[in-house]
């Protein structure tokens, strides 16, 4: 029951929260830059506009995929909320990445292309940390269940740490934040154009918009487990420190190439997130 | 038992007769007959045996023994005449072959023999086995009838031998079928030569100076693990403690008994699964034509080094021998899997993955555990059905559209749309939750973060260029082109048969896979192992409603339409044609075109596989050096 609860909560909550997320990210990304920025609501505002806007399309294919990806990502999330497997949460996440990708290629514009070839690129370099995470979790708590993770009485983060800065790593990448927001962007100005997502506009980019803000609180879920063994205001106040580390490397960085980013990805994995299985396993 | 002797020898009577025939209408009704025949046997067999415990059956004919071994001889000989046309580098082929000839004959004149009580058995794992050669084999070999009739058309100077073509699939057909029933380890070494024989006359069909050497190679190299069955023979007859050649003896026996003839066994194997560091002979295997890649060269004969090295899982389980033969296993994985980023042909992705996912399910066999096990079995099942459709599909497409290059199958699914969706069936099959692979792979993730946590880190690696290659080649089939024309063409009838089956099948067994699970793999891991793995019922649950999204969803099309207006693509250009050009900023139009990444000045082919090749051959050392001690 707890767990069906939960599930609908993220449902409902999840785009409020996430669109607020998105805009006191740019708050504060504004006052880094020494401006004043939009006002909280308006990343509301743009998906209200981008709703009433007409559909362009360039096949009539493309959005189908899009719903997909939105219905995928939803389904992610209701997975972590509602406690399910961890692996099958990420792979179901990966099924959604996937469509995202189609919906690039779909529309055989050339930036979208290109996007898609790089969303592809950043899902190859961050999906062996996402289950390196995983299998540190299991190897603490003896179940890749997300209600028993999070129900774990010690920190994980305690013995993790080496994971969490692995996936903190990663976690650049999903967000799409700078150095890696290769394949799309929330600049319109990149070399790519608006990369992957190009050649989508209307309600199709506001549902890309919404699914983005989905997924955000699921990464946000993924950060609280760590913590999930702390009062929950610790916890909380962990994550929001995590999100703003990540503004502040998102400001401080310039893009990078796609070379560097599966190398570094692997090598970070490898590093801290594997050599923490291995103290894990072999010492506690 | 009759049943299993029926199997046996249909396809051999039906390749005998094929053999006569040369008329093609005939040929091509005696071919559907038989495979019909064998499919519908093995479905009774399944039915008489699932789920029950395993069956041995004595065979009572003196002579059989006798004809077994002049069989041998008569394979060596075959062989031996064909190695007249060898080169000068190719000199230890003919050696292996005199070698394993002559263990052969020591085994027969200079040996007491074991008695052997039980020549033939069943059980569930044979009898999935049974059902995947019965059903995706004699599908593709539907399939070759067509396939066969448009291959001459489109190599107008190739000699005919489509006689010689169709008896070596049936001969195939009946070897693999003894491979998968036989107890007896010399009945089963001659069965598993046969299928070398088989796979040596079809990669070198085409006759070419390129299919001879790809076809020498593959004999060499599978010759090598043969002689490490014949030695593995050799040992059970003579070493004290053993003596039984019965596989189930030697299973029961475990590793205080069975280890070494285990390793050697597993070692024949690795060369027939085409592990690293003998890969490239099923590269080579590529120049065949595809039905023969996807009957011999994934779906079935590379499955028989799987299947044996399953079979002797529980004697590896926990030993170091086993560890090592597993982590072969890994790393042909993940190494596979980046070199298949480097590839546009087609059959070579194919064939890359091919090897890939049998080292994932070497190294489930090699650590041995009931859940590795239960896993191992899922991903052969899976791997079957889903790489049987992708390499029909691409052999259908080459004679469509007159290449193999993934490239040139930009926009299939809007040029020709069943095509495409075939395509597309297969290749989610192999990556995509819901749909087996992925199921396979979770499993057998979930079981090596119990056992070992090398190889569920390697697995980690591994699924991410797995997750790379297949997704750009969807890509490259969705992505629609600026100008669309439909040409779908006329699909001869008994392609698409095999190619409609087996994408219904791909996603039927996603949806019943449970039920395979509960009937089929749970009994003969609970056989052996005293436990099994239990799927949750939430697992089962979801897997349901991702299917059941996946397929509902494409009805969105519908509420799209007449909602958007279609526009042509950004070129940062004025458009010309669409978006299939632009006008250039000197005023000339300039052509658009997407290419894919294959991120050859990141990684290369020939590197990676230098590296694999230490790697793996290093690991073979060590197991041999470790058994030996």
């Amino acid at each position: 029951m707890k767990s069906i609860i939960a599930a609908l909560a993220f449902v409902v909550a999840a785009p409020f929260l996430g669109g607020l997320l998105a805009g006191i990210d740019r708050i504060v990304t504004a006052r880094m830059q020494s401006r004043i920025g939009p006002p909280l609501l308006q990343p509301f505002y743009d998906v209200m506009k981008l709703m009433g806007k007409r559909n362009v399309v360039v096949n009539n294919f493309q959005n189908f995929y899009i719903i997909c990806f939105f219905t995928f990502v939803v389904l992610t999330g209701i997975l972590f909320f509602a406690g399910s497997d961890l692996l099958l949460t990420i792979f179901a996440l990966t099924v959604a990445g996937v469509f995202l990708v189609l919906a690039g290629y779909s529309t055989n514009s050339p930036y979208s292309n290109i996007g898609a070839e790089r969303e592809l690129l950043q899902m190859m370099a961050y999906e062996p940390m996402l289950l390196v995470a995983a299998i540190g979790m299991y190897l603490k708590v003896k179940s890749f269940h997300v209600h028993d993770i999070f129900a774990f009485d010690q920190p994980l983060i305690v013995y993790l740490p080496g994971v969490f800065l692995g996936f903190l790593f990663i976690l650049t990448i999903k967000l799409r934040k700078s150095p890696f927001d290769l394949s799309t962007s929330h600049h319109g100005h990149q070399e790519l154009v608006k990369g992957l997502t190009t050649e989508f506009s209307g309600s199709s980019l506001a549902l890309i918009e919404i699914a983005h803000w989905y997924e955000n609180i699921l990464l946000l879920g993924l950060v609280y487990i760590f913590f999930a063994a702390f009062h929950p205001i610790v916890a909380i106040a962990a994550v929001a420190g995590t999100y703003f580390i990540e503004i502040l490397i998102d400001n401080t960085y310039a893009r990078l190439t796609w070379r560097f980013t599966v190398v570094s990805s692997w090598v970070v994995t490898l590093i801290v997130g594997v050599a923490n299985l291995l103290w894990i396993a072999y010492l506690h | 038992m009759n049943i299993v002797l029926f199997l046996i020898g249909i396809p051999l009577v039906s390749a005998l007769l094929l053999s006569s025939i040369s008329n093609q209408i005939v040929r091509g009704m005696v071919v559907r007959v038989g495979a019909l025949v064998i499919a519908a046997a093995s479905v009774y067999l399944a039915y008489l045996y699932i789920g029950k415990e395993a069956a041995f059956f004595t065979i009572e004919y003196p002579w059989l023994e006798h004809g077994i071994f002049w069989a041998e001889i008569a394979v060596a000989a075959f062989l031996l005449f064909n190695c007249r046309s060898i080169i000068k580098s190719e000199f230890w082929i003919p050696a292996l072959i005199v070698a394993q000839a002559g263990i052969s004959i020591y085994c027969e004149y200079g040996c007491a023999k074991p008695v052997v009580e039980h020549n033939l058995y069943i059980d569930n794992f044979s009898m999935i086995m049974a059902l995947i050669i019965g059903i995706i084999g004699s599908l593709i070999a539907v399939y070759a009838v067509g396939y066969m009739h448009d291959y001459h058309h489109h190599n107008p100077g190739m000699k005919d031998r489509r006689r010689s073509f169709f008896f070596v699939t049936f001969l195939f057909l009946s070897a693999m079928f003894g491979v998968i029933f036989a107890n007896n380890i010399v009945w089963l070494f001659l069965c598993w030569e046969v299928t070398t024989v088989c796979s040596f006359i079809m990669i070198g069909y085409p006759k070419t100076p390129e299919a001879t050497r790809n076809a020498y190679r593959a004999l060499g190299m599978n010759m090598i693990g043969g002689l490490g069955f014949a030695i593995a023979i050799l040992y059970c007859m003579k070493a004290p403690g053993v003596q039984t050649i019965e596989l189930d003896h030697l299973i029961k026996g475990g590793a205080a008994v069975a280890l070494i003839p285990a390793v050697l066994i597993s070692f024949a194997g690795l060369t027939k699964s085409a592990q690293m560091p003998f890969s490239s002979w099923l590269l080579g295997a590529m120049v065949a034509p595809t039905p023969v890649s996807a009957l011999l060269h994934s779906s079935t004969m590379v499955k028989a080094g799987v299947f044996i090295i399953i079979k002797f899982a529980p004697v590896l389980q926990g030993t170091t021998a086993g560890f090592l033969v597993a982590l072969v296993g890994g790393i042909t994985f993940l190494m596979t899997s980046l070199m298949a980023i480097t590839q546009s042909n087609a059959k070579r992705v194919l064939a890359y993955s091919t090897i890939a996912n049998l080292g994932l399910i070497v190294a489930c066999a090699g650590v041995g555990t009931y859940e590795t096990v239960w896993a191992a079995i899922l991903l052969v099942i899976f791997h079957a059905i889903s790489k049987a459709l992708l390499f029909l599909g691409v052999g259908t497409i080459e004679h469509k559209i007159g290449s193999r290059d993934i490239e040139d199958m930009e926009g299939l699914i809007a040029t020709r749309p069943m095509l495409g969706l075939v395509m597309l069936i297969g290749i989610v099959g192999m990556f995509l939750a819901p749909f087996g692979m992925l199921i396979s792979k979770w499993a057998t993730l979930k079981a090596f973060v119990d056992n070992n946590l090398t190889l569920a880190v390697i697995v980690a690696y591994g699924s991410a260029p797995t997750l790379f290659f297949w997704a750009k080649w969807m890509g490259k089939l969705v992505s629609v082109p600026a100008v669309v024309k439909k040409i779908e063409g006329k699909i001869n009838r008994d392609e698409w048969t095999a190619l409609g089956i087996l994408a219904f099948l791909t996603i039927a067994a996603c949806a019943l896979f449970p039920l395979a699970a509960n009937l089929a793999i749970d009994p003969y891991v609970q056989a052996l192992y005293g436990k099994t793995l239990m799927l949750s019922q939430g697992v089962v649950a979801l897997m349901i409603i991702m299917l059941g999204l996946i397929i509902l969803l494409p009805l969105s099309v519908f509420y799209y339409r007449g909602r958007t207006k279609p526009v042509t693509a950004y070129l940062a250009g004025a458009n010309l044609d669409g978006s299939a050009s632009f006008m250039g900023s000197l005023g000339t139009a300039q052509l658009v075109g997407t290419r894919n990444y294959y991120l050859s000045t990141f990684m290369s082919e020939k590197k990676l596989f230098m590296v694999s090749v230490i790697l793996s051959l290093s690991l073979i050392i060590a197991l041999f050096t470790v058994v030996s001690l």
